[in-house]
């Protein structure tokens, strides 16, 4: 289990985040949901301490997060951020296979490889394997980036849960491959892993999340089930956009959410008098 | 939920390498024996040629005697004490210096994932080559009667310890509370650099002209010092913090991520770029004490590796190793015999070759 207890990130005067808790048990998919700068991506570094925090604790399987060492933790848990800026002439799988690390000692085995071969099959990769990933388009260089991830943390340690850290997995793909990308986080899942995953789009969110955090000038102000959470009024306040929510019977009644686009109170087209 | 593991998924093998995939495999594993050879050839031609020559065949009757044994094969004993005394400290000197500016140039690269990194952005070189020039010339002004009783390691002494101290100086500016911050260490580098050239100006500008040719040619390298003597000190350094380095494949292909990445991924990241900045430094202040600052072998050989046989660690640093030794060995080749008698100063020859081979290289890779 992931618990993160009132944690708080300053940056300077600035509280970026305040007294946001958040539980993650194995075999649950948490969506962070929030406008631009409400703290997602920050919260998403805290959790995995590469932001100090200033207030709060946060433990990984009853045990503070600062007292694992590196190598344990990425044995457990693994990140895929959301922009890697590689250039260096590494074919796919051998990104892929720098997912490894924490589990080879010397030279990788043919199950490290097997590993990444089936990880980057499972992300449609496979026929990316032997190209040089600096000439990959964006949306598979991040698949790429997936399948590491995945091969990371391929097996499930023994004594121990696996956790699944996403930043926006699904920024650069196209429709098929966000659902792909969610359905494999989903298998994840299934396999008693927990999956963060911060998100943009909410009906992504609201298929596929357990949970929906929704942060707002980096305080918690609705975590539930997508169901209850995504109703017009809410997506109103957090994002000052009107969007009709219905429900879709055929499908476990899960909203769908369609934004119509016009926002709350502000005029469409103010300030374009200023606009040459 | 059936199963912990995905290992059900898709377990048949991984498809066979595609064609192109497979070539660069080869040539990554086959590149290191070729650049032996290469190396060998290189070695034995540094041996052989000059004032006094000496064929592969005479070579070997020399070694073999050393070793106890006769090789029918005539040589005279100038041709012996020339190989031994003169040729062979030469080439196993240029044989180090070349490998442990060539990997330190890889490893700093790949460690500030910058490609203009090379051992003279720490401030290895520079401090070395200020600390020489300081030495030079306000060391016999002091008359200290251990720097003169001392005199030959007395430079040596200096270079290893000014670029150790500009290094470690660099390495606390560019260390916050979050860790060691290499862009501000980059920074850091440049503006050490920009002070050790005034300062190696101001030094020539005091220096006599005696003085300044000694500047001149440490500043530019040469492998004319070379003796068992001071073999015996830099080689062991050389030897020892190269066989690290090349131990850090691994971790090193991890951070190319990004040091987040790399953390998350397990690698210490601050124990290590800690370890390869206190290695590389060794390495370098140990080959510049030896043999001057040689410029370009640092920043033109991983490239070109990286281009031919890819970024990989684990192929590229023991490929540098022998690239970089092949480039110090065949520059004092010609440094040694293209205006003989005169000797050059080796940093010409690899800068005038490299510079435009860099730019050659850096044209192609846009085509």
């Amino acid at each position: 289990m992931f618990e993160a207890k009132n944690i708080s990130v300053r940056i300077g005067p600035k509280k970026i985040l305040d007294g946001v808790s958040l539980q993650l048990k194995p075999g649950e998919m948490v969506a962070l949901i929030g406008a631009n700068g409400a703290g997602k991506s920050t919260l998403l570094k805290a959790l995995c301490g590469d932001v100090e925090i200033s207030e709060g604790e946060i433990a990984l399987e009853n045990r503070s997060l600062k007292e694992w060492d590196c190598h344990h933790l990425a044995r457990r848990r693994a990140v895929l951020p959301q922009h890697t800026d590689f250039s260096f002439p590494f074919t796919a799988r051998e990104v892929a296979l720098l997912g490894r690390n924490p589990h080879i000692r010397g030279a990788e085995s043919k199950k490290d490889l097997e590993i990444v071969g089936n990880a980057l099959k499972l992300v449609e990769a496979e026929h990316l394997a032997g190209r040089t990933f600096p000439t990959l388009s964006g949306g598979e260089r991040q698949r790429v980036q997936l399948a590491r991830v995945l091969a990371q943390i391929w097996e499930k340690p023994e004594s121990s849960n696996r956790y699944l850290f996403l930043d926006e997995p699904t920024s650069s793909l196209d429709l098929a491959h966000q659902h792909l990308t969610l359905q494999t986080a989903r298998r994840f899942a299934e396999r008693e892993t927990a999956v963060l995953m911060v998100l943009h789009d909410l009906n992504l969110a609201a298929q596929y999340a357990d949970k929906v955090l929704i942060l707002q000038k980096g305080r918690v102000i609705a975590f539930g089930a997508p169901k209850e959470i995504f109703v017009s009024e809410m997506i109103r306040d957090v994002f000052g956009v009107e969007a009709f929510v219905t429900r879709r019977p055929e499908n476990g009644d899960l909203p769908l959410i369609i934004p119509v686009g016009k926002r709350a109170g502000v005029e469409n087209g103010a300030g374009i008098e200023n606009f040459y | 939920m059936r199963e912990n593991s995905l290992t059900e998924y898709e377990l048949r093998a991984v498809r066979p390498e595609a064609e192109t995939e497979k070539k660069t495999f080869d040539l990554r594993r086959s590149a290191f024996v070729i650049l032996l050879a290469g190396l060998a050839v290189v070695a034995l031609l540094s041996i052989g040629i000059g004032a006094v020559e000496i064929s592969p065949l005479q070579a070997l009757a020399i070694l073999a005697r050393q070793a106890g044994v006769e090789i029918p094969a005539a040589f005279s004993a100038q041709q012996e004490s020339v190989l031994l005394y003169i040729r062979l400290p030469r080439v196993i000197l240029g044989l180090a210096v070349g490998a442990s500016l060539a990997v330190a140039g890889a490893v700093l690269q790949s460690l500030f994932r910058n490609p203009l990194a090379d051992p003279g952005l720490i401030g290895v070189s520079s401090g070395s080559a200020l600390a020489v020039a300081a030495a030079i010339v306000l060391g016999e002004g002091l008359s200290l009667s251990f720097l003169a009783f001392n005199k030959p390691y007395f430079l040596p002494f200096a270079a290893f310890f000014g670029g150790l101290a500009t290094t470690m100086f660099i390495y606390r500016i560019g260390r916050q509370k979050t860790g060691a911050n290499m862009a501000t260490m980059l920074l850091a580098g440049i503006a050490v650099n920009a002070f050790a050239v005034a300062g190696i100006g101001l030094m020539s500008f005091l220096a006599t002209d005696a003085q300044l040719r000694n500047i001149m040619f440490w500043n530019l390298g040469s492998l004319g010092g070379a003796t068992w003597n001071a073999l015996a000190v830099a080689a062991p350094l050389i030897l020892v913090s190269v066989f690290f380095l090349l131990r850090m494949a691994r971790p090193l292909n991890v951070i190319l991520l990004g040091e987040t990445e790399a953390r998350h991924l397990g690698v210490n990241t601050e124990r290590l770029k800690w370890q390869a900045i206190c290695l590389v430094a060794l390495a370098v202040g140990a080959s510049v004490a030896a043999a001057g600052a040689i410029g370009f072998v640092g920043l033109i050989v991983p490239h070109l590796l990286r281009l031919t046989v890819g970024a990989d660690h684990r192929f590229l640093l023991r490929n540098a190793a022998a690239a970089g030794a092949i480039l110090v060995v065949g520059a004092d080749v010609l440094a040694r015999n293209a205006l003989a008698p005169a000797e050059m100063p080796i940093g010409i020859i690899t800068a005038l070759a490299g510079a435009p081979f860099f730019i050659w290289l850096l044209l192609k890779k846009n085509v």
